[in-house]
């Protein structure tokens, strides 16, 4: 895997060159790329990419606002969404952004497929590769299924979440919607607040904050704080009030009651009165404070509906923007290689 | 290297360009200008001023960012994706006669690109293409409706408009010999 890296990161170098040499059209800056050719985190971005992605995604989002919401840049590429896990807002958000980019899509959810009919990952992986797709966005209830992929196959693969690993292009478009209210990422406090323990939109969340220098604080129940979590450097409390003193951003996790084999907290009500988000204890946080959740939302569990619904939410946004930010990640990913013209195996391992 | 302009002829360019848009058109109703970036975006606001002065009405300008149209994009087996900029056309195209500004008219394809895109925003009534410079080496049917300059070129050779806007002045020069 290692050595992928490294030699994908050579060549880009010297296409550089060769761009520069015959240029046809005028770029009028210099080009930019992503070092690996697939996203399965954000573990392995630099904070130069997440700027690229956020940056590319601004332009992108301006599409979504035209009368023609669609531009001829993957025409001819194929994309298979394959969901092993059920998902409608991440799923939807990219079957619109690859449809926009006019990408070839189709999704397979797994109830419908022949996973039920006992196929392994792996064979259901080697069948869907031999139709030659350029890419595969992939979510699966594993954490590392879709490494394990990327190493297999000769498609570019974008992580759509795995397991309670890596939510990638969830923390994206959290840091697209914060930056385009807040004008930065750098300085700021934002305060994590939920279920720590399962959730993989907390880890890249704060993989991606860290990166890019804002201050992170996470609360929940001391049930729910997984081991180890303060090497992330992150400030940790199970008082949600001293979480939000201050905060420039609040971010609510669900609580993911499908993933809990065991009770983590007495009651609802329990929870809901001591790490629910309410209008009152909103106060503690800065007056300009923006609530965000990753949906699907438990109003009454983990935030009220006064909030949700509130004037610093910015949670439907977030949805917006989650388009903007995928077509983003995928015309920064195309650029990399095609399946056609990719030399035969090669370079892997 | 050499130079072909420098900002006083440049200016003089611009300033007749936008009388003769005048006399094509009779008159500014339903005109609106629209600069491809990065060059080209400056180029039509100074278009906008010249028209402004000249006829004392304000025109609609908006920016252009072709990089996803390009026929050229993703052909590179392995390379760095162009970087892609916002378009900004905040006003509605249909019907109305867009004139399409860019620094250089070289192969035709930016401006193929061009055209697409903007069909993706409206029905214009007509577009019209407005450059500084006609280098030649045409590889698509297209020709410009305003020209600053025609400056016959060889392949080998460069043609660079810079900008005050952008690159601190106004010239053009042309390198490699021909």
């Amino acid at each position: 895997m290692k050595a992928t890296v490294q030699q994908a990161t050579v060549q880009h170098g010297a296409t550089r060159v060769n761009e520069a040499a015959n240029g046809h059209i005028e770029i009028g800056t210099t080009p930019r790329a992503l070092r690996s050719r697939h996203l399965l985190g954000i573990d392995g971005l630099e904070a130069d990419e997440i700027t690229l992605i956020l940056d590319t995604a601004e332009a992108m989002k301006e599409i979504g606002t035209r009368a023609i919401k669609k531009v001829p840049t993957l025409r001819g590429r194929t994309v298979v969404n394959l969901f092993f896990e059920p998902s409608t807002r991440t799923r939807t958000s990219f079957e619109i952004a690859e449809k926009r980019l006019s990408a070839d899509t189709l999704s397979i959810a797994t109830a419908m497929s022949s996973v039920t009919k006992g196929e392994s990952l792996l064979d259901t992986i080697r069948n869907i590769e031999a139709m030659s797709p350029d890419m595969i966005v992939m979510r699966h209830s594993s954490s590392g299924a879709p490494h394990l992929l990327a190493r297999m196959c000769q498609s570019t693969i974008v992580n759509a979440g795995d397991g309670t690993h890596e939510h990638p292009t969830q923390a994206l478009l959290d840091a697209f919607t914060i930056r385009s209210h807040k004008g930065r990422l750098d300085g700021l406090t934002v305060a994590i607040i939920g279920d720590l323990m399962h959730s993989r939109v907390l880890r890249s969340n704060i993989l991606l904050l860290r990166k890019v220098g804002a201050d992170v604080r996470v609360c929940g129940p001391a049930t729910l704080l997984p081991a180890g979590l303060d090497r992330f450097g992150v400030a940790v409390t199970t008082s949600i009030d001293e979480a939000l003193e201050g905060a420039d951003v609040v971010m609510m996790l669900r609580i993911q009651q499908e993933r809990m084999d065991g009770h983590f907290f007495p009651s609802v009500r329990e929870y809901f009165s001591l790490f629910g988000l309410t209008r009152e204890r909103l106060k503690r946080a800065k007056p300009d404070v923006i609530v965000m959740h990753p949906g699907p939302m438990n109003r009454g569990v983990e935030i009220d509906s006064e909030v949700a619904d509130g004037p610093g939410s910015v949670i439907l946004e977030q949805v917006s923007n989650g388009v903007a930010v995928r077509m983003a990640v995928l015309y920064l990913l195309a650029g990399r290689e095609t399946a056609a013209e990719r030399p035969e195996r090669s370079e892997s391992e | 290297m050499p130079q072909v302009m420098d900002a006083d002829r440049m200016s003089r360019a611009l300033t007749r360009i936008a009388h003769e848009i005048l006399e094509r058109n009779r008159g500014l109703d339903e005109i609106a200008l629209v600069g491809i970036r990065t060059r080209g975006v400056p180029l039509a606001r100074r278009l906008a001023r010249s028209l402004r002065e000249i006829n004392g009405d304000d025109v609609p300008t908006g920016a252009l960012d072709i990089t996803l149209y390009r026929d050229d994009l993703m052909r590179n087996p392995v390379g760095p994706q162009p970087v892609v900029r916002r378009t900004e056309i905040p006003f509605s195209i249909d019907d109305r006669k867009i004139l399409l500004v860019d620094d250089v008219l070289y192969t035709g394809r930016t401006i193929r690109a061009a055209l697409d895109a903007l069909i993706d925003f409206g029905r214009p009534r007509a577009i019209q293409l407005v450059v500084m410079v006609d280098r030649g080496h045409r590889e698509l049917p297209i020709k410009a409706d305003f020209v600053g300059k025609n400056l016959p070129t060889s392949l080998k050779q460069s043609v660079q408009v810079r900008l005050q806007e952008i690159d601190g002045a106004d010239e053009v020069t042309i390198e490699g010999e021909a």
